[in-house]
């Protein structure tokens, strides 16, 4: 929580005055018990009707100032809490947009959603009730024993008594139930885990004949949750009687005392009174506190959640400025003896890499399933550091290329084709803000993307919802393609992207490849002989090795693994 | 409109208390402690107040009647706290067990289910109404139920109480309770819409969260990153302007509330002294009213919390209950044979099946499979080569016409020895959250860890298993993303390699696998075949070819039969699929 108060900076004064002014409200609160009891005393005691309506005007006007006071509390309150939730979001995304890849396969994408919604709108409520009550119930429950010694000393001295014996219960309470309502929430995620798997395999399951084992499994964990909430409900629920013993016990003592001091003449009535409604305070506060100490250690977990992802990675860049590229090296790729393991993986991914490529070659990289495909394309735009050897672009070894220069020369088209939303045409000019419809149109040609978009009835403008659910899957692989070149980039790089291309569209689409103006270099990742065999140069892998290196005819000599793959694909009586 | 949802809500309320007179031991009991500790509640500020009467001035304290009062205190003090302990663990141990009981039995019940249901509810939903659903029904019925009564009983109580002590007292207080309800009320009508404007910006922005942080990889390639942290900012900025409003807003009710109460204290002092000093009134009760005055309007607040969460509730018990009450599937025949060791004759004799009545999908359609035969289905996308597997798997009846596996009506076969003798590896891969090992001996739970590696090795998972971090042992779950699409196939195709069923059926099985690795599994899958009856799907006409039988399919009908050779030679819809793949 800490960790997370410079975003509070901004609101310094709301975070002063809200409290100031709560403690203002609870100041006028407890002079009530004051006036009730002179009310009782010189209006009852004396007679003196004129003084009880007095005091009655008096108790209005308390509430009154009361009110206005707290209104402004609560107004600091909200700002101050709603401008730190924002200045927080605000934050996590940015450091959002610098973690690197290999922060975001660890963290994980549904937990940083949860990390920017449920988490900080619980660390709002949190600021919120904090400013609003954090400061009013011990003010009150300290006020009304300070108070308490102004009547009496020797009363008050119960009050000096019981509040430690309430705080311990509260504290011994919740300090027990909380590690144990964290284990009952890890327990119900457990049962939803397991629903959810059963929902998601029930043909398995069938298939399997598994449903009583399943059903068998979910009653047990479903019996250890109901067991563990019961055990945990059966503590938590002794905070209120102990809490209501110990305060009426208080007041019976206090009764007492004031009996044996009014009967003395050293109290009066009114003021045995005053001290009774003080402590009928303290009860309703402390309910409140530990109401309000659950939730804010329920923020607090959750800022620390926030915390340790705002710490998480997010390096600055090695390099700092973008190079000077000479034109002899522009286009050029040179990969030696690289390797790479992804973080937390037991096996490198590539290991000893080594190639190189000039401009306007065609590169093929093929290889099975978990060959390291996707990994050695994704190292060129500095998606992932190499973790041994080095890659040298347009001449510049990779850790001296500025992240920001080196990716506006690559295009890349993932596997996973994805859009934003927004139009087409916005779509498209993400790599390139400035490119006219000539230019759009061009690239949309060159990735066989034209029909899409002259089907659509806005063209350009056509509507693309979130992720571009409204195109099919080969409709947006080829836009996303066409994205890429919209850039016009030194380099492209299509990692298996044209996989829900039909043989006759994969084929027209490298040729056209081919003749781009720009001359780039480009990378074909591919599991089909066909989308590479035509490339400059074809890269082999298997298990993260380079199995073989060549041209299409060098390889189906010289490579078995190259010429398995062939022959998987092109059975010899259909050659 | 409005009356058949009177009388659905008035069914599911006595649904709701058919669970609850399960425990009518539990209710009655923690009725009558919920009495017992509003009446001990209640009474505190009376033998208080006596107390206080009896310390008149100096001199003029009657210690015994104080001594007496106080020890009756003392006594109503304890037996209220372990009336309200007592109330809690009872309530606490209704609510979770009923919501245990729902949950097991909408569980059960989940697996009696057709497999329409799950193709037609998106699984989010039914973990949603089994798991939140469920709960909230309990927790806001249950303890709504509680808090409600608690509450209706103290004001009543309250109100008698202070009719008992004074009635004229009584009757400004009565006067004064509607201005905090309506002031309550009042608020929460103007907050209502500016909550509903947050709560729009909020989804616009949740919405661009997801967006942005799902594509984040491909915002980094296109160096879009503060593009996209303007957009967001917009939003957020904007969400700061509506959140400080209706947070602001909604925090009045309390100091608004708070400040009438002070009012009706202050009037209760004032008319109460009043009445002392006339005499018609002693100073104790004084007390014990501005006592009550505090403590009553209370319940008013928490009764119209509890009015929204019983409706809630409700609506919660509605979905838990549609659940619960969704047709089962038919049950097997009561004579229903079982099947054993099937030899793997299959046939389909004009059958006819459609998902939905008004879309006819398959119609009369006749297959005849011999035992061990190889069977391929190829066809474009949605042609209905899913839907022949599910009717084999008895996941669907047919409509009209009748399957039979070695010669007898499967829908005269338990469906359990139906599903043992047939293996089956789905293109959507299913693996559940416990270890490899444990996944690969699912077929088959008596299997040792030998013959598990061995079926590993056929199916060439053993390379990649061997590199995860505990091997054999490591956990795995469905949805993480530790394993690829591909190595998730290959451990199913392991699973079916240990336990080999008769029949087997491979849905594109190797969809997700390199043609290589799918060709080394292919000779794998060449000796599984051996002697078994088996159905291949495959989008890739190379895996197809070597089939004893080939059926193409379009639009649900099969409209060709033979080997591949045959249809080559027929020049039909299978030769131009075939001819389309190798074009270059």
């Amino acid at each position: 929580m800490k960790k997370l108060l410079r975003y509070l900076a901004d609101y310094k004064k709301e975070c002063i005055l809200g409290p100031l002014f709560k403690a203002l409200e609870v100041v006028f609160e407890l002079m009530v018990p004051l006036v009730v009891a002179s009310m009782i005393d010189r209006g009852i005691g004396g007679g003196d009707r004129a003084h009880i309506i007095r005091m009655a005007l008096l108790m209005a006007l308390l509430a009154a100032v009361g009110l206005t006071s707290t209104l402004t509390a609560q107004f600091f309150a909200a700002k101050a809490a709603v401008g730190f939730a924002a200045n927080l979001r605000h934050a996590l995304m940015s450091h959002i947009q610098r973690l690197t890849f290999s922060d975001l396969d660890r963290i994980g994408s549904s937990e940083l959603i949860t990390h920017m919604t449920g988490d900080v709108n619980q660390v709002q409520t949190g600021v919120n009730l904090a400013i609003r009550l954090l400061t009013r119930s011990p003010i009150i429950v300290f006020g009304a024993m300070i108070m308490a010694f102004t009547v009496d000393f020797k009363s008050a001295l119960v009050f000096a008594g019981v509040i430690p014996l309430l705080g311990g219960v509260v504290l011994t309470v919740m300090l027990v139930t909380i590690p144990m309502y964290r284990r009952v929430q890890g327990q119900l995620d457990t049962v939803t885990d397991s629903a959810r798997d059963t929902l998601d395999g029930v043909r398995a399951i069938r298939a399997f004949r598994l449903e009583s084992r399943e059903t068998a499994r979910f009653r047990e964990k479903n019996s250890l949750l109901t067991a563990m909430q019961e055990k945990v409900g059966g503590i938590a629920a002794l905070m209120n009687p102990a809490t209501y013993v110990l305060i009426n016990g208080a007041v019976i003592l206090l009764i007492y005392i004031g009996a044996v001091r009014v009967n003395a003449g050293g109290l009066t009535q009114g003021s045995v009174i005053a001290l009774y409604n003080y402590m009928s305070q303290i009860l309703v506060e402390l309910i409140k506190l530990a109401n309000l100490i659950i939730t804010l250690n329920k923020t607090a977990a959750c800022a620390d959640r926030i915390a340790a992802v705002l710490e998480t990675g997010g390096e600055p860049d090695t390099a700092s400025a973008p190079p000077e590229i000479s034109p002899a090296n522009a286009g050029s790729i040179r990969f030696s003896h690289v390797s790479f393991t992804y973080p937390d993986a037991a096996a490198p991914a590539l290991s000893d890499i080594s190639f190189s490529a000039e401009r306007g070659e065609v590169i093929g990289v093929i290889g099975g399933t978990g060959s390291g495909k996707s990994t050695l394309v994704s190292l060129i735009p500095r998606f992932y550091e190499p973790t041994e050897g080095s890659i040298v672009i347009d001449g510049i070894p990779s850790p001296d290329y500025e992240k920001q220069a080196l990716r506006a020369r690559v295009g890349v088209v993932p596997q996973k084709a994805m859009l934003f939303h927004g139009t087409i045409r916005e779509n498209l000019k993400w790599g390139n803000p400035a490119a006219d419809d000539a230019a759009l149109r061009q690239a949309l040609e060159t990735a066989q993307a034209a029909d899409v978009v002259s089907a659509k009835e806005k063209g350009l403008d056509e509507p693309v919802t979130e992720g571009g659910r409204n195109f099919s899957g080969g409709q947006r692989q080829r836009l996303t393609i066409a994205r890429a070149l919209v850039k016009r980039p030194a380099f492209l790089i299509l990692d298996d992207s044209a996989s829900a291309l039909d043989y006759a569209t994969d084929l027209k689409l490298r040729q056209a490849l081919r003749i781009l103006p720009d001359a780039p270099t480009v990378f074909i990742v591919s599991q089909r002989t066909a989308s590479i065999q035509h490339a400059d140069r074809i890269l082999v892998l298997e298990d993260g090795r380079l199995a073989g290196i060549g041209r299409h005819d060098e390889l189906l000599e010289s490579c078995p693994v190259y010429r398995e793959i062939y022959d998987s694909q092109f059975p010899k009586e259909v050659r | 409109m409005a009356e058949p949802k009177q009388k659905g809500r008035m069914q599911t309320i006595r649904r709701v208390l058919r669970y609850a007179v399960r425990f009518r031991k539990h209710l009655v009991l923690s009725l009558l402690l919920a009495v017992v500790t509003v009446a001990l509640t209640l009474l505190i500020p009376i033998l208080v107040g006596r107390a206080l009467d009896s310390i008149h001035s100096t001199g003029q304290v009657d210690f015994p009647a104080v001594i007496r009062v106080l020890i009756a205190a003392g006594i109503s003090v304890l037996l209220t706290s372990a009336a309200q302990w007592g109330m809690s663990l009872l309530n606490n141990r209704m609510t979770f067990r009923i919501v245990r009981q729902i949950r097991d039995q909408a569980f059960a019940h989940l697996q009696t289910l057709p497999a329409a249901f799950f193709d037609g509810h998106p699984a989010g939903e039914t973990v949603s109404r089994i798991i939140s659903d469920a709960d909230q029904f309990a927790d806001g019925l249950l303890m709504g139920f509680t808090q409600l009564f608690t509450g209706v009983l103290t004001i009543i109580g309250t109100l008698c109480f202070m009719f008992y002590v004074h009635a004229g007292i009584t009757l400004v207080v009565l006067l004064m309770t509607p201005l905090s309800l309506f002031a309550a009320a009042f608020i929460a009508k103007r907050t209502y819409s500016l909550f509903d404007l947050q709560a729009r910006i909020r989804a616009e922005q949740t919405a661009c969260i997801h967006e942005t942080i799902s594509g984040q990889r491909v915002i980094q390639a296109f160096s879009r990153e503060q593009a996209v942290l303007s957009e967001f900012d917009g939003i957020n900025e904007r969400l700061r302007e509506a959140s400080q409003t209706a947070t602001f807003y909604s925090s009045l009710t309390n100091p608004v509330t708070r400040f009438i109460n002070a009012l009706v204290y202050a009037a209760v002092g004032v008319t109460g002294a009043l009445a002392a000093v006339s005499g018609r009134m002693t100073v104790g009760g004084l007390s014990c009213f501005l006592s009550y005055a505090n403590q009553y309007t209370k319940p008013f607040n928490e009764i119209s919390g509890v009015m929204t969460e019983l409706q809630n509730a409700l609506a919660c018990a509605d979905r838990v209950f549609a659940l619960i009450d969704e047709p089962a599937e038919i049950p097997d025949a009561e004579d229903a044979a079982v099947l054993e060791n099937a030899e793997g004759g299959i046939e389909f004799s004009h059958i006819s099946f459609s998902y939905v009545p008004e879309r006819p999908l398959i119609e009369d359609c006749s297959i005849t499979v011999r035992p061990g035969q190889r069977v391929a289905i190829v066809g474009p996308t949605g042609c209905g080569k899913t839907t022949l597997i599910n009717l084999i798997m008895r996941f669907y009846d047919v409509n009209s016409g009748a399957i039979s596996a070695d010669g007898i009506d499967i829908r005269q076969l338990t469906r359990e020895s139906l599903r043992k003798n047939i293996g089956m590896v789905l293109q959507e891969t299913w693996l559940a959250h416990t270890t490899v090992r444990e996944n690969i001996r699912m077929g088959k739970p008596d299997a040792t860890d030998e013959e598990v590696t061995a079926a590993a090795k056929s199916a060439h998972a053993h390379s990649f298993i061997r590199r995860l971090p505990q091997g054999y042992d490591t956990v795995i779950s469905d949805r993480s993303g530790s394993l690829s699409q591909g190595q998730r196939q290959l451990l199913c195709i392991a699973r079916l390699m240990l336990c080999l069923p008769p029949v087997l059926i491979l849905d594109e099985a190797t969809s997700s696998i390199d043609t290589r690795t799918e060709l080394k599994i292919q000779s794998a899958f060449g000796k599984m075949m051996r002697g078994r009856t088996s159905f291949i799907v495959a989008h890739r006409l190379s895996t197809v070819q070597t089939a004893d039988l080939i059926l193409v399919m379009n639009n649900g009908s099969i409209i060709e039969q033979g080997t591949h050779e045959s249809l080559v030679r027929q020049g039909g819809f299978y030769a131009s699929l075939y001819r389309a793949q190798f074009e270059q």
